[in-house]
Parts: structure tokens; sequence; C-alpha cells
């Protein structure tokens, strides 16, 4: 047996986790373990230049991979200053491990230089949290915090280091466990079968069936089964702002996604079911709107691997605790069995009624000969990529757009905040999809607001030279807090405007990158497409974008899913 | 609905405070806590009554079952079952009022466990509404102290909450 110092067995432990980077920042109660980075070359560090960042940049990853993201940070500052990014992972399921220095553990409780309890902090934003109280534990800690972040539903687990565990000179014997033991933890792996064969009667006997997917299908990697289920029955699919991706979005049976800024298409359908086959979605206020006028007439069966996401909100008819890809598998096989068929009639005048819909609304907007509208860019985009771009998106009005005009056909490429809405998370974001996937177009969409609460990554941008191309739509104002203060407050523009913007092209300059600034309508296609010929630099687009713009449709606060503002003046 | 939900926890620090913040956290009441190791020294058992709708109810005992210190939990309300509280009064009690907490702490089949001239020290045991009740017969203006430990619960017959 090989002794280690129980820094040498963390970083050993995470090689044979198999972890190819960690994003983090260095600090004394941390020293240790960066000592044994330094040691190595097989995980690999991204510094940034704000803890927030080392997480979401895991969070990007991990989001864009399907495989849990690592965090390094010392231990106080260090440690809180990730709150932010692990209550975002928290609330989307995604899987992560945050690994925290922390002071001696005897001077724990001492308020000690650069001491905070994180594992009481981090608490209720975490899946779970662990403390390393001898260094032998090391690998058996990691190794767990690995398996429980990433199994089940996902979620971001935190590891709390105190610095005399991985002192250099006391070595321990080093095995890595195979397996985990934990008799108090044991996710479904598979639905219940006669509650499976009752979702599948109920769906084949529906005569205005809707799927309503959601997050969980992309983190379930389900999308083949999702895509190959909604084909065969036919049958119309919509999905949550999480779920986008999860079916070809250009696809007919597609109605777009659903909720507060959904489409109109999407909403009415929902509204007007009989059934709702949910997937890996949680009912979510910003889908339902008023719960008590959710959807009247549609029975429903409800997916998902957390029990805890059933009939939390809305009650489901039909429960099935397990992971939606073997769920959807075995409903696959009992609809090829089955010897009913969906009634073909009412399927057809179901998609004429949906067709009207969609003929009615759709997605549109009125564009305006003289400004840019921000979802004319979007779409611009969309084009030029080919629609095969990574869009990692900040928080407010261009986060809509961008989920409305970007049609995604294959899952995690859409990585956004859903859950949690935070504002400085796209550009970190956007460098943890670039650092894995370096060929592939990775932009960030972003608005002034929320890249400068994270703009200081522009450094470590050129630091690890990753090129993503950051889409400033800039109306010179907090775009959907001033949307609010229009519909809700009269126009009261409550501090929602920033005045003495930066100047974003010099900014981008001054840290060593590229700035192009669009403000000239026939400007936005050709100057786009420079900027994306740029294949090897940072480009950060400031464009400026029509600053009255609001986001439609958008649903009538307490109304039901139907009740919506289709624009400015249009309500229905 | 008052429920008494009982749970088998790891015996790990930080177990309980996990517990503890699910409550405030999603905002459920907690009415009682107790908490202590059991036969199995790397279980505790933790005891809680709280009291919500069915769907509140549902809520409280999926979101324990998802943490990981949470072992196995019971809903004891959902079925016959036992449930016991154990109660500790100072009383004043001088003059003729000693006879008379005498009687009623026989009545209540309590005991005197700690006596000086102008104070006794009540033990007393049963569920919840029998505290109560001993309270609301002696008066609350005779009463100089309370501490009660909080509900703890076993279901009745054969059923049994073991790994």
């Amino acid at each position: 047996m090989e002794l280690l110092s129980g820094a040498d067995m963390l970083i050993r432990s995470l090689q044979d986790e198999g972890i190819e980077y960690i994003y983090g920042y260095p600090g004394g109660a941390a020293l240790h373990i960066y000592d044994a980075l330094f040691r190595q070359d097989k995980v690999k560090h991204i510094l940034v230049r704000h803890e927030q960042a080392a997480v979401h940049m895991a969070d990007g990853y991990a989001r864009a991979t399907g495989k849990p993201g690592t965090v390094l940070v010392t231990s106080g500052p260090g440690a809180t200053n990730t709150i932010t990014g692990i209550a975002t992972a928290f609330m989307d399921s995604i899987p992560m491990v945050v690994l925290c220095g922390q002071v001696a553990s005897t001077l724990i409780g001492e308020d000690a230089f650069q001491e905070t309890d994180m594992i009481g902090v981090s608490r209720p934003v975490v899946k779970h949290n662990l403390s390393v109280r001898h260094p032998e534990e090391i690998p058996e800690v990691i190794r767990k915090a690995y398996y429980i972040a990433s199994t089940g539903r996902p979620g971001p687990v935190v590891v709390d280091i105190p610095k005399d565990m991985t002192t250099p000179n006391e070595r321990f014997e080093y095995a890595f466990p195979k397996k985990v033991k934990l008799r108090s933890y044991n996710p479904a792996i598979r639905g219940h079968a006669g509650q499976i064969k009752k979702a599948v009667d109920m769906l084949l006997a529906a005569r205005r069936p809707i799927i309503y997917a959601g997050g969980g299908v992309i983190l379930g990697k389900a999308s083949d089964q999702l895509t190959e289920l909604v084909r065969m029955l036919g049958y119309p699919i919509t999905n949550t702002l999480m779920g986008i991706g999860c079916y070809p979005a250009t696809d007919k049976q597609h109605l777009g996604w659903l909720g507060m800024h959904g489409t109109y298409e999407s909403n009415m359908a929902m509204h007007h079911s009989d059934l709702i086959l949910c997937v890996g979605a949680r009912f979510d206020d910003r889908v339902t709107n008023a719960t008590e006028k959710f959807c009247p007439g549609a029975r429903i069966v409800h997916i998902d691997i957390d029990p805890a996401s059933i009939s939390k909100t809305i009650d489901a008819d039909v429960p099935i605790v397990g992971p939606v890809d073997a769920v959807l598998k075995e409903m696959i096989a009992l609809v090829r069995e089955s010897k009913a068929r969906p009634d073909a009639e009412a399927l057809s005048a179901w998609w004429k009624q949906i067709e009207e819909w969609r003929a009615f609304h759709g997605m549109r907007y009125e564009n305006n000969p003289e400004v840019i509208k921000p979802q004319e860019v979007i779409e611009t985009l969309w084009r030029l990529t080919n629609g095969d771009a990574f869009v990692a998106s900040d928080v407010g009005q261009h986060q809509m757009f961008a989920a409305q005009y970007y049609k995604f056909d294959k899952p995690n490429r859409w990585i956004n905040s859903g859950g949690l809405g935070t504002m400085g998370f796209g550009l970190p974001a956007a460098m943890g999809v670039k650092l894995t996937h370096p060929d592939d177009e990775v932009l960030c969409v972003t608005g002034e607001g929320s890249i400068q609460m994270n703009i200081q990554e522009l450094s470590t941008c050129k630091q690890y030279n990753l090129p993503v191309k950051i889409i400033n739509l800039n109306n010179q104002a907090l775009g959907m807090v001033k949307q609010w203060q229009d519909m809700n407050y009269e126009s009261r523009h409550s501090q929602s405007y920033m005045e003495s913007l930066p100047d974003f092209i010099k900014l981008a300059e001054a840290y060593g990158h590229v700035g192009v600034r669009i403000d000239r309508k026939e400007d936005l296609e050709p100057k786009l497409k420079e900027v994306l010929a740029m294949k090897d630099k940072l480009v950060f687009v400031d464009i400026y974008v029509d600053r009255f713009e609001h986001v439609y449709p958008m649903q009538v606060a307490r109304g039901s899913m139907k009740d919506m503002w289709l624009s400015k003046t249009e309500r229905v | 609905m008052r429920r008494i939900i009982s749970v088998l926890l790891e015996n790990e620090p930080g177990a309980l405070s996990r517990v503890v913040g699910l409550f405030s956290q999603r905002n459920y009441n907690i009415e009682t806590l107790t908490v202590a190791p059991t036969e199995d020294e790397t279980l505790s058992r933790l005891t809680v009554t709280t009291t919500g709708s069915d769907k509140v109810i549902e809520q409280i005992t999926k979101q324990l079952n998802k943490l990981i210190e949470v072992v196995k939990l019971v809903d004891l309300t959902e079925g016959a079952h036992i449930e016991r509280e154990l109660m500790l009064v100072k009383l004043k009690a001088t003059g003729s009022q000693r006879a008379e907490i005498k009687r009623t702490v026989d009545i209540f089949r309590g005991q005197i466990v700690d006596v000086t001239s102008s104070v006794y020290t009540v033990q007393l045991a049963g569920d919840s509404d029998k505290l109560d009740g001993f309270i609301q017969a002696v008066g609350t203006s005779g009463v100089l102290e309370v501490v009660r430990t909080g509900v703890s619960g076993i279901a009745r017959g054969e059923k049994v909450l073991s790994l």
C-alpha cells in the first residue's frame, strides 16, 4: 500500500474518480491541497477571478457534458463566495462537488481567521454535505460525494476539509473504494410496472394529450427515448425552459416551451388537454401560473426520479417514481405491444385546434426598420450558427429571447439558470462549456446588467484562451425589471436604468480581447458573420437593441395557463 | 391535523441540524422534537410532532426521506400507536394546597419526586393531552416551572420501525 498525505490522497481520489478539471481559487486553508495539485498533471486546475465564477464554470461543464463539475476553494470568504453558484446548481439539479478548505479542526468554533461554518451555511442549498474528520477518510468521502452528486436527482455536494486533514508530513495508506455503501440512500432504478401500464393505457385512450417534458429528461439522458415515444404516438410536446433541447425544437410536433413566457400554442394546448404526461418536470410556479386554475380538464401522469417532486404543487393521478430513461423505455415497449391505438379522429381534431393556435400567434414580434430587435439578433445567430451552437445565457429579457428564438434540436446545448435565475451565470458557464468543447461555437447571450456581475472572468478567458462569443443585448436598462415596472408599476423605473455603462469595447480590449459594437440594423448580419469568423478570439459584441421591447407572450399574473399578454396591447 | 413522525437517523454530527433545518426552510411546523440514540449505536431515533394538511404532511415525509442521513421513517398517526411525554413540574405547595396537590397527582397517576417545605416537584407521564389536563387541574397560578420532553411514540402491535 502507498502512503500519502491527506492532500495527495484528495488529488489522487479525484484522479481515480476520473475528474478532468477543477475550477477554483487558492487560499490559506487550501494551500496543502494546492501544493498537491502542483505536483501532478492529470487533474487540470482553472484559476478563476472570483469563486462564484468557479462554481458556474463547473456548472456549465456539467450541463454540457452530463458529468459532475468540481470546484476547489479556501475557507471563509472563498467558501461563502461559492454559495450563489451552489444554490444555482441545486435549483437546477446539477451534479457538482465543491471542495472547501476549512481552518484546522483544532481551531473550529474559535472564530479563527477565515473560519465560516460552511456545512451550516451551505446546508439549505446542497443535496448533501460532508466534512472530513480524519485524513484516512478522504478517499471514501470523495467517492461518496461524487456518487451522491451524480445519482438519483443530481445536485451539488459540499466537502469541508479542515487544514490539518491535509498536512503534508502525515501519511496514510491510500485505497480508493470501489463501491459506496450508503444504507439510507437508494435512488429508484426503475418505475413501478403497474403504474407504467396504467399510464400507457391512459395515454392511448386520451383525446387531447400533451407531453410536458422538463430538465429531468436532459439530466436523465433520455432525449432519445422521449423523442421515440412522442413520434410513435404522434402527440404534441412542449417542454420547460430547463427542458429545452430534450426534443428537437424544429420538429412539427414540438409546440415550443411553456409557462410564463412560453408559446401561445403550448400554453393553450396544456390548458385544454385531457391528459398531461409530465416527464422530469416539476410543475414550477413559472409553468403552472395559478395552481387552482391549472389545466382543469387534464388527468396527470407524472414521471420523476424524485418522489418529493410528485404532487408537490399539482396532484398527479398516476405518479411514477423512477429514472426517466428506464420508464420511457418501458412505455415504448408497452405502446408497441398494446392493441389499443390513439383515436385517430380525436387526435386529428386536436392537432387541427393546435394548428389554429399556432397560426394565431406562434412566435412573433413586431419588427422595426430603424431599430435592432433583440429577437432578430437571436434569430440571426441561430441561422448563422446552423442552430448548432452551445448557448449559455444570463438572466433577464435576453434569456427569454434566446430561449424563444434559438431553436435547439439537441439536448445539453441550452445552458441557463432556470430555477434560481442567477445573473452573472452566463459568462463563466459559457467558459466551462468552451473548455471541453473547443471546436464548437459557444455563445454567451447576456445583457449589460448580467455581464457586469462576473465581468472579471474576461481575464480568466485570456489566461486559458477561451474564445467564447459574448452577445450583449444592450438595451441600457435592466430590461426584465423595467418590463415589470412598465406592466405593474405604471412605468416607474425604480433603479432599473444603469447610468454610466462602461465602454464594453475598450473593456474587452483592456482584457486582451476583441470588442465589436453593432448599433445599425444593416450591420447586424454582416458584423455577426465577421464575429463568428474570428474562431480563436473572444469577441465581446455590444449590440444596441430596442430599449422598449418587452418579452411576450407573458402569462397574466394569478391567471390560468391560457391567460396571456401577447403584446403590449393584446390580452387573451 | 396533528401527526407524529418517527425517524431513524444516522447517529452522526450534523444529522439533527439537517432535520431541523428542513422544517424551517420549508416552512413546516415543529410542535415537539425528541431525539436520542437507540440500542444500535449507529442510529438515533427522532420523533417530531407537527401539524399540516395531508398534502403538507406528504411533503414533509418525502422531504425527510430525501435527507441522506434519514434511514427510515413512519407516520405513527397513520395507525394505532402509543404516545408518551414526560413532564416535570414545580408547584407551589404550602398549607392546605399540599394535600390537594397530592390528591391531584394521584388522580393523574404522577409521582412527587422532590419535596421542600413550600415546593413539590411532580413527575408525570402520558400523552400530551393528559399533561395539559394536569396543568389545568392544578391551575397555572401555582405552577413555578414546567419542563416537558416532547412526544415519543411507538406503533401498537407487531409493527416495528427498524432496519
